[in-house]
């Protein structure tokens, strides 16, 4: 298991969003998400210029075994995708916190938005419990 | 993240329950670092890392799975050849050299799909019978209903376990570690035949399209077996394998790919109904009235050149109406996404399937999609 990078944040539901200097939230999933899935074989990405809200569903993860849906952490417009993994969905699997980011936002609503994120002390007891 | 295939959850990737049966290898598994699932009620490896790889590895060398968690069934008796004409959609009578298997469904009244298990000939009062881990209450219970009237009688194996080595090079792997006795034995079988030696039944059967054997195994020896097979260079592979292995290989999934509301001719395993003459075997009726009728509902191999994944549940739209996608996955050696679906008689060539509310379009083809671990021409 991939220590948990101390500057993101989390959702419940194994997203992970990293707020940037310049402002913009990057998005992915956890490494512990996609051991759970295992071999991803499929991303169905955004569209940048969509409208996101936080909560709701943008991109769609597939593995093997199962398909999920990715949500938005925060509000605000896609402005990048990670166009590589269309092709290489695997790069999630290696390295879900770095080169298997998914998408960017730029926030509408940040300071009030992140403080529902979980920190990784958080999401790490989270997923504790979950495996018990 | 919730997943999106919740209402389709099955096996062999049901979730994990509390009250798990276990294999003797559990442990073994769990040393591996697999990553454990519920299977029909066992506590199963799903992986023991990357289900992909393990694919690639029984298509291009050997790999072994734990299927201790299938149900082995001994019958016994004087009439339990003229049983098992009754019991089975396929004829026993084919089964005339001791160690000869045959690969059978076990139908109801209404012709509907009990079970698809193996029986093997080893005498004509002893046959032996593996069929599926998720339906074993309901399959004993059936079988021993019927047994009574020919006195036969019905012994589970628990005591043994299952090994399956499979791949290319697995016979060969298999065969190194056997006494020159036992291997003198097993290295002249043909498919689908099995032999005993030393203390193991060993048949070349399989569940992926490549060659290989099944192992039965003592419970007791089963651990030192896959620990030798292992030094021997078998890679452990896990169910999600074991599947993906199995759907290109063309071959059903019982549950997923027909159940007790399912004939053999809807499931595409008509080759495996034996309608000879004055056999009355459980459903011919239902079974003989539907093939004459027609226009039943067909399976059929489906390929996918867009990205994503075909999955069970889905709804395929055809000209005559709507079908539904069965075992549908990701295919390790083609690279895309392939499934077996249940669409109204007459269906061919470019379908459409929804996919999260967006009709994506798929080939019909004829199926298996892989073998001898390469791709089918024109799949």
């Amino acid at each position: 298991m991939q220590e948990i990078p101390g500057d993101l944040k989390f959702l419940k539901s194994h997203e992970w969003a990293r707020v940037e200097d310049k402002g913009t939230v990057t998005v992915g999933i956890s490494d512990h998400a996609q051991g759970l899935l295992g071999d991803l074989v499929y991303v169905e990405l955004p569209s940048v210029g969509d409208t996101v809200k936080a909560g709701n569903a943008v991109a769609v993860v597939e593995s093997v075994k199962a398909a999920s849906d990715v949500y938005a952490p925060v509000s605000g417009e896609i402005v990048a995708v990670n166009e590589a993994l269309p092709d290489k969905p695997e790069t999630i699997n290696e390295d879900a916190y770095g080169d298997g980011w998914i998408f960017v936002i730029k926030p509408d609503n940040l300071a009030e938005e992140q403080e529902e994120l979980l920190d990784p002390d958080a999401y790490a007891e989270l997923i504790e419990n979950e495996d018990h | 993240m919730p997943s999106r295939d919740r209402d389709n959850a099955r096996p062999p990737y049901g979730r994990r329950l509390a009250m798990t049966q276990q294999t003797i290898l559990n442990a073994t598994h769990r040393a591996l670092g697999a990553k454990m699932v519920d299977f029909g009620g066992w506590d199963m490896p799903l992986n023991y890392g990357s289900q992909i790889e393990e694919h690639h590895v029984v298509r291009s060398d050997a790999g072994m799975f734990d299927v201790s968690h299938m149900t082995v069934v001994d019958l016994h008796g004087a009439r339990t050849r003229e049983f098992l004409r009754h019991l089975l959609a396929n004829s026993v009578d084919k089964l005339k050299v001791s160690g000869k298997a045959l690969y059978s469904c076990m139908l109801n009244e209404q012709g509907g799909v009990i079970d698809d298990l193996i029986v093997y000939f080893l005498g004509e009062d002893f046959f032996r019978v593996v069929v599926n881990a998720s339906t074993r209450d309901k399959d004993l219970a059936w079988i021993e209903r019927q047994a009574k009237a020919f006195d036969v009688t019905v012994a589970e194996r628990a005591d043994l376990s299952m090994i399956a080595v499979q791949g290319p090079n697995a016979r060969a792997k298999v065969l190194a570690l056997l006494t020159p006795q036992a291997r003198a034995k097993a290295e002249k079988i043909g498919k689908f035949v099995a032999v005993e030696g030393d203390g193991l039944f060993i048949a070349r059967t399989g569940y992926t399209g490549e060659d290989g054997f099944e192992i039965i195994v003592p419970e007791a020896q089963a651990v030192e077996l896959w620990n030798r097979l292992k030094e021997a260079g078998v890679a452990p592979a896990g169910l999600g394998a074991r599947d993906t292995l199995r759907l290109e290989a063309g071959m059903n999934l019982y549950g997923q790919d027909m159940d007790e509301a399912v004939t053999p001719w809807e499931a595409n395993l008509g080759w495996t109904v034996a309608l000879d003459e004055g056999r009355g075997f459980i459903g011919r009726g239902v079974l003989e009235k539907q093939k004459t009728a027609g226009g039943h509902r067909v399976m059929v191999g489906l390929v996918m050149d867009e990205k994503g994944v075909l999955r069970h549940g889905q709804r395929v739209v055809t000209p005559n109406g709507d079908g539904e996608i069965l075992s549908g996955s990701y295919s390790p050696t083609l690279a895309k996404s392939i499934a077996f679906a249940r669409v109204p008689a007459g269906t061919s060539g470019t379908l459409q399937v929804d996919i999260r509310g967006k009709l994506v379009p798929v080939r019909v083809v004829k199926y298996p999609f892989v073998r001898d671990g390469k791709a089918i021409e024109g799949i």
